[in-house]
């Protein structure tokens, strides 16, 4: 079967799966939900540039600040447009942005790229404040977007509509990152990534594959941040900052580098140990300042712990139980992995 | 060696590399015809792995220029010679260390994919089929080298000597007419070198060798034509049986008088 053909039956699979969950959940975690579709999706792209091509990026929330402001901006300033061609609109802005950045990166390694990078997680939303008029300032732009078509009124609520729009649009996001990620494209990443001289002596383009992936990183960013705006109907700068940037990195290793899966458990790692260290700031009365804090902290302990105890991450932790289960199930001793 | 007519595979010409104030090579000329088997050879620091560098395009020479098949090279890149047909294998062996056997050699096969730009981005198009192509040609060059049962390790878990063939299997599965293989004996066995031999001699039926190696036995039995490197400049060339003869290389291995057949084996086995 062609990957692209096994990819979206995955899809389908998975927004299935989605739906299922959201029949038997509330209107808030259905929000809930929503935020881990468009961070697993900001996680899967960096999860491409990282584990498939091996360069470092600090810069990724810059990416989801592009898409989510486009997504502001379009909804205010061409409400007739659907939501569709928004998302679409958003995958082009954050393609030209990653190509220009990408382009005046490619022939920077390790550090060097992670610094520039820096300089645009730390930059960017600067912009929101030196463009007041047109982005908002510090207190952002607000948008309405459409809830649920009228049909489904009683059936769905605003809340699980847009968890269903993000999801659906997140599944066909993955898809097209496996498809990449397992076919020619992702093995000439991979080849560069552990050896780019062997690479290139094999006739692998090593600098414009890495543009590639620095590109499908962005825009799988940007529509990532179209997504949150979308859901949240808010997009502001602090959103943004070099705070979200270092966490999604810090939560891909978390969850394990190099397979999607991994951004799952990193995207959900995002979402809830946050809302469970806010809860617990809530229930032993911290006050606002701890509040806003504990969720840095213990984000910083689980990171620390899950090293500690699994380095390849929480998908690296399953993948070795599941051949220790599977080792003890067949019992014979071929040891070839697959 | 100062035409580049057509029926010349690859030539240098004149070609120098200076680093800083060492001359690594000093107007070096070589040229390799269709089919033909090249030995380069010349003791430590004589410029042999610099003149393989500047042959396969990883290093630009000061001076001098390559050409291929009686033209300047397709592109000043690496990738572009590997696209027109030139494959090398390295003393380090550099495998692709996370990804398994049959991945490092489906790098090898890819410039033969025929898909273009949207079939790779997309998986759609010729994607599929090219697949299917790239893992036959991986495992029809795993096969030819007797490695095909090691297809889905991770190379790191694999014995010196296998990882040696995966190597070479990866460099020819993109079907090059030059193969540049650099040290291909070391760290081999006698009987594995004996192997290695008949192998080359197989190779060179479908396309031309250029080695370097410091085993003399190797060279002079599997070689066409030998060239002597010293002090990066060309002190002779000929067949074995000239090189062997020449005076010049006697002397360039000092401390031996008995030629090079037996002077440089104690290099066998150089640290990588």
């Amino acid at each position: 079967m062609p990957l692209p053909v096994r990819h979206l039956l995955l899809a389908a699979l998975g927004l299935a799966a989605v739906a299922g969950l959201l029949s038997v959940t509330g209107d808030l975690t259905a929000l809930r939900i929503a935020a881990v579709g468009y961070t697993m999706l900001a996680v899967a792209g960096l999860q491409l540039l990282v584990g498939g091509s091996g360069q470092v990026s600090l810069g990724h929330g810059a990416f989801m600040m592009i898409g989510a402001y486009s997504m502001a901006l379009l909804v205010l300033h061409q409400p007739t447009l659907p939501l569709a061609a928004n998302l679409g609109v958003i995958v082009v802005v954050s393609v030209a942005a990653g190509v220009a950045v990408g382009a005046a990166t490619a022939r920077l390694h390790g550090p060097y790229l992670a610094g520039a990078t820096l300089i645009l997680a730390v930059g960017l939303p600067g912009l929101a404040h030196r463009f007041h008029a047109f982005l908002g300032g510090s207190n952002g732009l607000n948008i309405r977007t459409a809830g649920a078509p009228p049909f489904l009124d009683g059936l769905v609520t605003t809340s699980e509509w847009r968890a269903l729009v993000v999801w659906t649009t997140v599944v066909l996001g993955l898809a097209v990152l496996a498809t990449i990620s397992a076919g020619r494209l992702g093995r000439r990443m991979r080849a560069i990534r552990d050896d780019e001289t062997a690479a290139a002596m094999a006739g692998v383009p090593v600098g414009a594959t890495k543009v590639v992936a620095f590109v499908i990183a962005s825009a799988a960013g940007g529509l990532a941040g179209g997504l949150q705006a979308y859901v949240l109907g808010t997009v502001t700068p602090s959103s943004f900052t070099l705070v979200l940037s270092l966490t999604l990195l810090a939560a891909l290793v978390l969850g394990g580098i190099g397979s999607l899966w991994g951004a799952l458990w990193a995207s959900m790692a995002i979402v809830y140990l946050d809302v469970w260290a806010t809860d617990l700031a809530r229930a032993a009365n911290l006050g606002r300042n701890a509040e806003n804090n504990l969720p840095v902290v213990f984000f910083g302990v689980v990171l620390i712990l899950v090293l500690r105890f699994w380095p390849l991450g929480v998908h690296g932790a399953l993948r070795s139980l599941g051949a220790r289960l599977r080792a003890v199930r067949s019992d014979t001793s071929s040891r070839t992995p697959q | 060696m100062t035409t580049t007519a057509p029926e010349h595979l690859l030539t240098a010409d004149g070609v120098t590399v200076r680093f800083g104030g060492l001359t690594a090579l000093d107007d070096v000329g070589l040229r390799v015809d269709p089919g033909s088997v090249v030995g380069l050879i010349g003791p430590n620091g004589a410029g042999k792995t610099t003149l393989f560098n500047v042959l396969s395009g990883v290093l630009r020479p000061t001076r001098g220029a390559v050409s291929w098949k009686g033209a300047p090279p397709p592109g000043r890149r690496t990738h572009h010679l590997a696209g027109a047909g030139i494959a090398r294998t390295f003393q380090g062996l550099n495998l692709f260390p996370m990804m398994p056997v049959l991945g490092n050699v489906m790098v090898g096969a890819d410039r033969l994919a025929r898909g273009g730009a949207f079939s790779l981005v997309s998986g759609l198009g010729r994607h599929h089929r090219d697949e299917r192509e790239l893992r036959e040609r991986a495992m029809a060059a795993l096969e030819r080298f007797g490695v095909a049962e090691h297809a889905h390790r991770l190379p790191g878990t694999l014995p010196y000597g296998v990882q040696k063939q995966v190597a070479l299997a990866r460099a020819c599965a993109g079907e090059p007419e030059l193969l540049l293989l650099d040290e291909p004996a070391s760290g081999l066995s006698g009987h594995e070198t004996a192997e290695l031999a008949d192998r080359i001699r197989g190779l060179s039926q479908d396309m031309a060798v250029v080695l370097v190696e410091h085993h003399m036995d190797l060279v002079m039995d599997v070689c066409d034509r030998v060239v002597v490197l010293d002090f990066g400049r060309v002190i002779s060339s000929g067949t074995p049986d000239e090189v062997q003869a020449d005076p010049a290389v006697t002397r360039a291995y000092l401390g031996t008088s008995t030629g090079p057949a037996t002077g440089p084996d104690d290099r066998n086995g150089d640290p990588r």
